[in-house]
């Protein structure tokens, strides 16, 4: 069975430097070997829209799936989550939340998730 | 325990680097390969690579995917040229029939028409840059190595221009690749205040040897962007200044914010004075583009040119990175010349910080590879070079256009055999491929070196030689093919794949039978060791394997120019006929142009072809990356291909709604040379007036022989049939991918195969037996 994810962790992304590259979410479909359909981590889009000083809007926001355990496994063994590793822009952290919220105050265009789910829904292939 | 081996758990673990394939440029993604029961099961970034850092993109973690896809050839293959375009034919054979067969056609055409009636083709960026021109030069001793992208838009002709305008290698945004222990914030390096970024989008392209992501790092420390691009990217928007300009008018751009920093005295003095030659004069030509001009020709506001020139002139240091944008266009070299001396006339040149330099006079040395040792006679054959001597100077290669059109001709001799390494002529660089398809029915025979079954090999292949990807063969990764060389990375087999040999290996085999002495290496990592060599790094192959992360950065030297680093003779200055930074190039001047950057508009434009583009009202700009594919590979990988799963024509939306068409929905786009059919994406990412459409397309899914379109859909979804062949510019150089004008109409219904994919082919049910 897979290791539940600790209530009191979570994960924080730092969404002004995500650039949308997809490499968390295929880093957690492959861990999990999820369907097509499935995602462990799905990334939402948000513009480009122009603001009315001419600049540009244009977000990308990973959101966590109910698959995610917040790779307690991997961690318990010294490892990064596994889309944290990959991330190309190192904007995701997996950790204790009370340490996260301390990181979040840091700057702006940050969004911290609690766990997501406490069922095991699919099992780790790796 | 071994630094690049060891077991963990049930996994057997194999460090490596990468390059391609899959294709790639030379990024580097250091990647440990976790191995089950033979196999790539799985990878995980290496956090020890000192610039990626564990970090991977989508592309290379479905590496397991890719190495062991149902698609990929893994024995070699024959089909007879009679039956070329039937899917059916092909049979296995052994790699010893396949060398025969190349030996024994390569000898009889050396004997009967002469050695340059064998041409090479080779794919862009990838880990070939020195294979391929070795083969050609010196296994089959032919002068014709092609690359066969019109116009040579890529790279050639930007590296080229640094070469006869400063004496040196690539230049290249620098992003502390020198410091690999403390990056940053090692006090040796200036963090750059601002970088310039021009017609690219490094994040998703990874070009030549820059990691794109190190922009976000550098972000995140201070440094401001100054972004040049027809569309709206994350980078873009995350620019202090975004100069979103009409595509194929950057040269305008620039030489008025070159005016701007020259009229306001906001130049470098001591620079100008001492290292830029034909100052005075490059200052006049500057005022004939004064901001309000370039405006009207960039739709850039005049006061945003201003604002970006006083800047860039006033924050230093400034960095530089510049895209294939500048070369896809017939003013592509007077573009390249003028961001150039944007950089120069500022002090930004060779600076902590500021734009890095190689220290080398040719365009990419490990491309020259074994053409020293040909004879004149033999030289003086290569097609194209004594027409466009800015072309030949600085590259080995072939003027493309007329590689194709003596082919085509037989003019000014045939050419009787061809060998293509890693390169899908009629899916990605070649314009008018449904004619160029025809075209190379004409050899007698076509040999290919790739992964899977390409469009191009279905149409006319003769002969398959089924490649290693990276993880299945031992080399070398570094940037920027010898012109400037940021790192060096040992790229290491974790496991053998069917009967593949890496391209390296194959270039061995070839050249031990056909011409020995030129290959004087008994094994690979001999040979191995001698590249290594060759770029500065000490020690052998093996070494570099075994050291603790696998990666070298060899020392840079900033500001080579004062202290004699960049000139032959250890004077100081560049390695330049003026021993300066040339804003007069007289060598321009001898081959025909004029010595100094102008602004000319593209061959096709609302102001060159008013008539055309009444009919074919948007400028249409071409050949954005995607996260999942390297320009026409990788459509067969499931999870890239749900990312990204057509070709996709972007419109902003007020023109959408004026022309009633919606998102999602197939268009033909389509002008005076041709059409294609793409899915319309409806997005403010490019200002009315404009689209952006999608390259490289062809269909895995829809089989190799033609059901009308070509093998695999191909000539349904191929932009370039609406590209010139034969136009680009004076010197040779740029074919006006980047800046064409097209119509946009609805197509009846999708492609007749837009239901369902990936649909697994089984019309090569004998490469799969062993698999």
């Amino acid at each position: 069975m897979a290791e539940k994810p600790n209530m009191a962790e979570g994960m924080l992304i730092d969404y002004s430097y995500c650039t949308g590259c997809h490499s968390c979410e295929i880093s957690c479909k492959q861990r999990f070997d999820l369907p097509s359909e499935r995602q462990g981590i799905k990334i939402h889009k948000h513009g480009p829209i122009q603001n009315p000083d001419g600049s540009w809007e244009l977000n990308y926001i990973p959101i966590p799936t109910e698959v995610c355990n917040l790779c307690a496994d991997r961690r318990a063994e010294g490892k990064k989550a596994r889309c944290e590793q990959h991330c190309q822009s190192f904007v995701i952290k997996v950790g204790p939340l009370d340490e996260l919220v301390k990181l979040m105050s840091d700057h702006k265009k940050q969004v911290l998730y609690n766990v997501t789910s406490d069922k095991t829904l699919y099992e780790p292939q790796f | 325990m071994s630094n690049w081996h060891w077991q963990e758990g049930e996994y057997e673990v194999v460090r490596t680097c990468t390059w391609s394939p899959p294709g790639e440029h030379p990024v580097g993604w250091s990647l440990l390969l976790y191995i089950k029961d033979g196999k790539l099961h799985h990878v995980e970034g290496d956090p020890k690579n000192p610039l990626t850092q564990g970090r991977v993109s989508a592309k290379f973690l479905e590496l397991p995917e890719y190495n062991n896809s149902p698609e990929r050839i893994i024995y070699p293959m024959k089909r007879d040229p009679k039956y070329r375009g039937d899917g059916s034919k092909w049979e296995r054979i052994t790699w010893d029939e396949a060398y025969d067969i190349i030996c024994k056609k390569t000898r009889q055409v050396q004997k009967d028409y002469g050695p340059e009636s064998i041409m090479t083709f080779i794919g862009t960026g990838r880990d070939l840059w020195h294979t391929v021109p070795k083969i050609t030069f010196s296994a089959f001793e032919s002068p014709n190595f092609n690359y066969p992208h019109n116009g040579w838009s890529c790279y050639g002709p930007r590296s080229s221009i640094c070469v006869y305008v400063l004496g040196a290698g690539y230049p290249e945004l620098d992003y502390a690749t020198a410091f690999p222990e403390k990056r940053y914030d090692d006090p040796n390096y200036t963090l750059s205040k601002v970088a310039l970024i021009v017609g690219k989008n490094p994040l998703v392209s990874n070009p030549d040897g820059l990691f794109g992501h190190a922009i976000v790092d550098m972000l995140k420390r201070g440094t401001e962007l100054i972004v040049v691009d027809p569309r709206v990217t994350w980078l873009a928007s995350r620019a202090k200044f975004f100069l979103q300009l009409r595509p194929g008018t950057d040269a305008a751009l620039f030489l008025s914010m070159c005016n701007v920093i020259i009229d306001e005295d906001l130049y470098d003095h001591e620079f100008c004075e001492n290292w830029v030659y034909g100052f005075n004069e490059f200052a006049e030509r500057c005022r004939e583009y004064p901001p309000s001009l370039a405006a009207k020709i960039t739709g850039v506001d005049e006061e945003l040119i201003k604002a970006t020139a006083r800047y860039w002139a006033i924050e230093k240091p400034g960095s530089m990175t510049w895209g294939l944008a500048i070369d896809q266009k017939c003013n592509g070299i007077q573009t390249a010349h003028v961001v150039l001396l944007f950089c120069a006339i500022v002090g930004n040149l060779d600076v902590p910080g500021g734009v890095l330099l190689g220290g080398s006079d040719r365009e990419a040395p490990t491309s020259w590879w074994g053409w020293d040792e040909l004879d004149d006679s033999i030289k003086a054959k290569r097609i194209g070079a004594a027409e466009y001597p800015a072309v030949s100077t600085a590259c080995s290669t072939t003027q493309p256009d007329m590689a194709m059109d003596a082919i085509a001709t037989d003019k000014p001799y045939p050419i009787k055999m061809t060998f293509t390494m890693s390169s899908n002529p009629i899916a990605c660089p070649a314009a008018q491929p449904e004619w160029v398809s025809k075209v190379m029915q004409r050899p007698d025979l076509n040999v290919f070196a790739d992964l899977v079954m390409t469009p191009s090999c279905a149409s006319y292949g003769d002969l398959f030689l089924p490649v290693a990807s990276s993880g299945e063969k031992d080399g070398l990764v570094a940037t920027h093919y010898g012109a400037l060389t940021l790192f060096v990375a040992a790229l290491v087999k974790g496991v053998q794949t069917g009967e593949c040999k890496s391209d390296d290996e194959i270039m061995l085999d070839l050249g031990w039978r056909l011409n020995p002495s030129k290959f004087p290496w008994k094994s690979l990592h001999e040979f191995l060791t001698w590249e290594l060599n060759g770029y500065g790094v000490e020690g052998t192959w093996e070494d570099l394997r075994d050291s603790e992360t696998g990666f070298v950065t060899p020392a840079y030297e900033y500001e080579k120019y004062a202290y004699g680093l960049q000139t032959w003779n250890g004077e100081p200055g560049f390695g330049t006929p003026s021993g300066m930074v040339e804003a007069y190039c007289q060598r321009f001047k001898d081959w025909g142009d004029d010595p100094m950057p102008y602004y000319e508009e593209p061959p096709y434009s609302p102001v060159s072809t008013p008539d055309l583009f009444e009919k074919y009202p948007f400028v249409m700009t071409t050949g954005a990356r995607s996260w999942s594919y390297f320009h026409s590979e990788q459509r067969h990988i499931s999870d890239l291909r749900d990312m990204d799963p057509w070709p996709k024509v972007q419109m902003n939306p007020e023109d959408a709604e004026r022309l009633g068409l919606h998102d999602k929905q197939w268009v033909w786009v389509e002008n005076m040379l041709g059409k294609c059919r793409e899915m319309l994406d409806v997005t403010p990412i490019v200002k009315p007036g404009v689209i952006m459409a999608k390259h490289g397309w062809w269909y895995p899914e829809k089989g190799p022989d033609d059901t009308g379109h070509g093998p695999f859909g191909v000539f349904d979804a191929n932009i370039n049939n609406l590209m010139p062949h034969d136009k680009f510019g004076k010197l040779g150089f740029g074919t006006p991918f980047k800046c064409m004008i097209a119509n946009v109409y609805a197509a009846e219904g999708g492609p007749d195969f837009e239901a369902g994919w990936p649909k697994e082919n089984n019309y090569l049910d004998f490469q799969k037996a062993e698999k």
